[in-house]
């Protein structure tokens, strides 16, 4: 086990049928790195976040949490994992509160643990006086403040990200965005964030350019800007893309 | 500790279920009022055209009402495992059965874990109905409501798993519509719970074995003799089997490897 690498992605390949969606995909996060995954519509961004959630298997390549191969050791490997999806996954019937409160049992956390780290986690998100509301009752950027703090309650090392600020306005987004590059700086966690929007990227974090399945870039923003021999991430990216347009 | 977690994660996932249902009124009001119509209405009806020998578990001449109330009580529980496997349907269109499938804990515990919970919220259903019938005047010997609680479990773990493994197969809503009516119709109607076997015979040869085959008669004969009291060994194995058959091909239509979870792609 090697826990200097949080996320470990070798060789993954996937296909749909006969349709590539991953075409021999490499890269590797350490703790407290804020990893970008840029890529337009269809180019394998939710295909691979459902792979290192074990949500599809693939027959090529390796994936590794914190040591832990995603394949032979799934539960150890799962539950150092935290992830936000594309799409809300909260109950919209249920308060913040026992939405959360689910989340906790099923990573297997008692009463008292599970009610502080709750706590803790809302807190820092200033959502703790809402925790009776429904979630049906959050505007879209609140919702996304508890879905992140649900995936950081069971302190989990590696956090996913998929698009969490599509349908956002500026202000919440911004937020968010501060927030997670926040968290990977003081509570050292290694986060993968998939995205199409440019200005979402930090000067220090890391740059995955993924398009058609195929990883075109990967380091930190500046190693992407002179290896393509560009100013700006957007050039980059059209550069790497052959086209491509990111907002 | 690995037991406590399970534990924890088994009754997060049973409360969640029975809150939901608890509070949404009209899902407990339509599930009720279903049978209760086939009882008040279809039955009261049908009451004089049908004439029913004695058979067991009957040790006399019934009205037909009591006859049908086991088979209705197995509606009950057919549609409520359908409409489980079709909220997991929509959950996995809408995003939330993701955190189940990512959260540690085996796969197969899981989805036992759901089922559990949609026979639970099955059973509480069926006692209602019962209630219900009480004051219909069809009433059972009082064992007969301790004795049927085992059989609901099995019945509704079975229904439960079919509706699972149906689900692990559907890609999208719509087409669950199409597997209501070409499940849920003919294996009701194709059931000993609204006629008797010996019925059926008389009419075609065919019938009497698809009825005498289909899983769910097996479950409504469990739940008959259950209510007064005895035991339907035939019935408890066939369901039994029916069971573990459904469970492990569900198990295996959700397993990311096997299963038709990586064909069906998207997301």
């Amino acid at each position: 086990m090697n826990s200097s690498i949080a996320l470990s992605v070798q060789d993954l390949s996937f296909s749909y049928g006969g349709k590539k969606a991953l075409d021999q995909v490499n890269f590797k996060i350490q703790p407290g790195e804020c990893t970008v995954l840029l890529g337009p519509n269809g180019a394998g961004k939710s295909t691979l976040f459902s792979l290192i959630t074990r949500l599809y298997d693939s027959r090529e390549g390796r994936i590794e949490l914190c040591g832990f191969d995603i394949k032979r050791q799934t539960l150890l490997a799962l539950a150092k994992l935290g992830v936000v999806f594309q799409q809300t996954t909260l109950d919209m019937d249920l308060s913040v509160l026992q939405n959360l409160r689910y989340h906790t049992a099923l990573h297997g956390m008692g009463g008292k643990q599970a009610e502080q780290r709750i706590q803790q986690e809302l807190e820092r998100l200033s959502m703790y006086d809402r925790r009776f509301e429904k979630v049906r009752q959050l505007n879209g950027g609140h919702r996304r403040r508890v879905e992140i703090a649900r995936a950081l309650l069971h302190k989990p090392s590696v956090l996913l990200l998929d698009e969490p600020t599509v349908g956002l306005d500026v202000p919440s987004r911004v937020a968010i965005v501060d927030y997670v590059h926040q968290l990977a700086t003081e509570e050292k966690l290694a986060v993968l964030w998939a995205s199409h929007l440019i200005d979402e990227i930090y000067p220090n974090d890391h740059l995955i350019v993924l398009h058609k399945g195929q990883v075109k870039a990967n380091g930190t923003v500046d190693d992407v800007l002179d290896a393509t021999d560009t100013l700006t991430i957007k050039d980059a990216f059209y550069t790497l893309t052959q086209g491509e347009q990111v907002l | 500790m690995r037991m406590l977690h399970y534990w924890r994660a088994l009754w997060g996932i049973i409360g969640r279920e029975l809150w939901r249902f608890v509070t949404q009124r009209e899902r407990f009001i339509s599930a009720l009022v279903r049978p209760l119509v086939w009882l008040f209405v279809f039955a009261a009806g049908f009451r004089a055209a049908l004439g029913l020998a004695i058979t067991p578990p009957y040790e006399t001449y019934i009205l037909y009402e009591v006859y049908i109330t086991p088979g209705l009580i197995g509606m009950i529980q057919l549609f409520n495992g359908m409409q489980s496997s079709l909220s997991m349907v929509y959950d996995r269109e809408m995003g939330s059965m993701r955190i189940l499938m990512v959260c540690p804990l085996p796969r197969w515990f899981l989805l036992l874990s759901k089922l559990l919970a949609g026979t639970g919220v099955s059973v509480l259903q069926v006692y209602v109905f019962l209630a219900i019938a009480w004051f219909y005047d069809i009433q059972a010997p009082w064992q007969g409501y301790l004795w049927i609680l085992p059989a609901l479990l099995l019945s509704g773990l079975m229904l439960g798993a079919l509706g699972l493994l149906l689900s692990s197969f559907i890609k999208q809503l719509e087409n669950f519509a199409g597997v209501m009516n070409f499940v849920i119709f003919p294996m009701f109607f194709m059931s000993t719970a609204l006629y008797p076997l010996w019925k059926i015979k008389e009419s075609s040869a065919l019938l009497h074995n698809l009825a005498h085959y289909n899983p769910f008669s097996q479950a409504v004969e469990l739940i008959r003799f259950a209510l007064y009291g005895q035991f339907n060994q035939q019935a408890f194995i066939f369901t039994l089997t029916a069971f573990i058959v459904f469970m492990a091909a569900a198990i295996i239509g959700y397993n990311p490897s096997k299963g038709m979870m990586t064909r069906k792609g998207g997301g």
